[in-house]
């Protein structure tokens, strides 16, 4: 039988409690009690330049940060990079959604965007950053009760074994009501973890 | 590599609860659009293709209680019934589960709604899908805007090469409620009129309700008659544009391109492309580049939105169905809504349905966010 072939999980990010994490070491606490505060300071941390960022709903700019923490010191290219985006949580696109339908709720304080609706949709936060970053990759969002690392391992697999993407960054990017929560780890050929079930859950669990 | 099967499937749509039935009205001609007046939904007149809930009740109750079940929940449970029904597959650890939509139950954060909030997560909408029927595996929720449908085949093509299933029953749906309705009209994205995909007076789209359903599977024995093989299928994002589609249609272009190459084959060995076709200037457009970048223009190409609306995330796995059906049939049908290209390069719509021999054709989709899928699929009935 032919053996298939194994990746390594090459870094990995968490961001919660106004805190970003980076291979397991603290590298950013913020100040003040809510996610736009912190969204801002960690944004001027990062050193990005971004304005676009200011117009991204909740959900995205938190896949966002997240992302940045992990591809700025990859040497990307400026034209694509084939790095899959592979996202998944358990509230969707919920806190957009509810924001939505407080502007459709009352008659006649009726007042729909399109600047709102547009993030009615989970997976826009991984387009924000396939612009960011030119990635012309395959992305897929998938929902979940509970972060679940035995998915996202074999679909990244899939992906990877089959030519469909040379890295994958995967994980878990969740905003619900006041609670937000971002695991995100970048999947190739060369890294310290090795990249399965078990240790994706490790390292999920590792604060 | 084994070879990985599409085979029974269903579609519960206006048209019919039933794959056949709901073909043969396209054969016809039969469009599932019509002017509605509900000034709850939107306060002017829209053109949709809604399922009255009565109906589905109606056809629910026969199988279960409605008054435990919302109305999409209702839809999929007896779409998705059809097709295990057919299949005679047990439901055991090797056979996973998908849901293919992009905002589930929605409706429930109505405050008419009878249902509390907690069921707008769609892991909840997962997990009674999953119970009702006694899924072994956790549902697999994808929800990634309107390439879902197409994208949910491919997410089962992938599980069952990596041997984690031998099969996998797929259901995507969306409803067409306040939400939806509100938010498209805040883009001034909906005609009034039925649509009219890739034509001069296109002036938007129409929403359509719809659930597909349908068998994917390593084995070849207990195919239905209309099984196809999937041989390729790829998602590339445009990187440009969050709402609006690349003018170089550059992620449609790739993932067509991709499939092509995992399928083995050259442009010119697709019988039938299966477009998206919203009817939106943008969307109709960016397609034309693409599939003239592939060299495809002369390949016969349809959208199936005049006959069911824009279905969100059924539509990607409802119009690989019709699909299926067209090449078992031999007929390709006519693009509804089409009289004269409106798109600045040239394309070989479907006028009116033709008889001729298929074999192979592509399905494509594209959505919010950027997203393109493309997939390849081949007769499989010699």
């Amino acid at each position: 039988m032919k053996l298939k072939r194994e990746f390594k999980i090459k870094s990995y990010c968490h961001i919660k409690n106004q805190e970003i994490w980076k291979d397991g070491q603290s590298v950013f606490k913020g100040e003040g009690a809510g996610f736009s505060e912190f969204a801002k300071c960690a944004y001027r941390f990062i050193e990005l330049s971004y304005p676009k960022f200011f117009k991204m709903d909740n959900l995205s700019k938190l896949a966002f940060l997240a992302s940045e923490i992990l591809l700025k010191q990859e040497d990307l290219n400026s034209d694509e990079n084939n790095i899959a985006l592979v996202f998944s949580n358990r509230a969707s696109s919920l806190d957009t959604d509810r924001k939505h339908q407080e502007s459709i709720a009352v008659e006649d304080n009726f007042f729909p965007s399109p600047a709102v609706f547009v993030y009615t949709l989970p997976n826009i936060c991984m387009g924000e950053i396939s612009i960011r970053h030119k990635l012309y990759s395959e992305n897929s969002f998938f929902i979940f009760e509970r972060f679940n690392a035995a998915h996202l391992e074999l679909y990244s697999n899939a992906l990877l074994r089959n030519g469909k993407a040379k890295k994958v960054l995967s994980g878990w990017v969740d905003f619900d009501k006041d609670t937000y929560e971002a695991f995100l780890y970048l999947v190739e050929e060369k890294g310290d973890n090795t990249h399965n079930t078990k240790e994706i859950n490790r390292l999920y669990n590792i604060l | 590599m084994t070879k990985i099967y599409l085979s029974h499937n269903n579609i519960f749509s206006n048209l019919g609860s039933e794959s056949e039935v709901v073909i043969d009205a396209i054969a016809k001609g039969i469009s599932g659009l019509q002017k509605e007046n509900d000034s709850f939904l939107l306060s002017e007149t829209f053109c949709a293709a809604l399922i009255s809930s009565e109906e589905v009740g109606r056809q629910f109750q026969e199988i279960d209680d409605p008054s435990q079940y919302t109305k999409l929940e209702q839809m999929m449970i007896l779409s998705l019934k059809n097709v295990i029904d057919a299949s005679n597959i047990l439901l055991d650890e090797k056979v996973g589960l998908i849901i293919s939509t992009t905002k589930g139950n929605i409706d429930v954060l109505d405050k008419n709604s009878t249902f509390p909030d907690s069921r707008s997560y769609l892991s909840k909408l997962g997990k009674v899908v999953q119970d009702f029927f006694g899924f072994k595996n956790e549902a697999i929720v994808v929800s990634n805007a309107c390439v879902s449908g197409i994208m949910a085949v491919s997410v089962a093509k992938r599980f069952i090469s990596e041997g984690k299933f031998d099969h996998v029953f797929i259901v995507s749906g969306d409803l067409i409620s306040k939400f939806i309705i509100s938010g498209f009209n805040s883009f001034q994205a909906l005609s009034e009129e039925p649509c009219k995909p890739y034509d001069k007076n296109r002036t938007g789209i129409n929403l359509g309700e719809a659930v597909a359903s349908v068998l994917v599977t390593n084995e070849n024995a207990n195919l239905c008659a209309e099984a196809v093989e999937i041989l390729g299928d790829a998602t590339c994002n445009d990187a440009n544009h969050i709402s609006g589609p690349s003018r170089t249609g550059e992620g449609l272009y790739r993932s067509v391109k991709s499939a092509l190459e995992e399928s083995q084959l050259k442009a010119s060995d697709v019988d039938y492309i299966s477009a998206h076709g919203t009817a939106t200037s943008f969307n109709d457009e960016m397609e034309a580049v693409a599939f003239n970048r592939m060299g495809m223009e002369n390949v016969p190409l349809n959208s199936l939105k005049g006959y069911f609306g824009h279905t969100l995330g059924a539509s990607g796995l409802l119009e690989t169905i019709v699909g299926m059906h067209s090449l078992h049939r031999n007929t390709l049908f006519a693009s509804k809504g089409y009289e004269e290209l409106g798109v600045s390069q040239s394309l070989n719509i479907i006028k009116s349905k033709i008889d001729k021999s298929l074999r192979v054709f592509l399905k494509t989709a594209s959505g919010f966010g950027g997203c393109n899928t493309a997939a390849i699929f081949k007769k499989h009935a010699e």
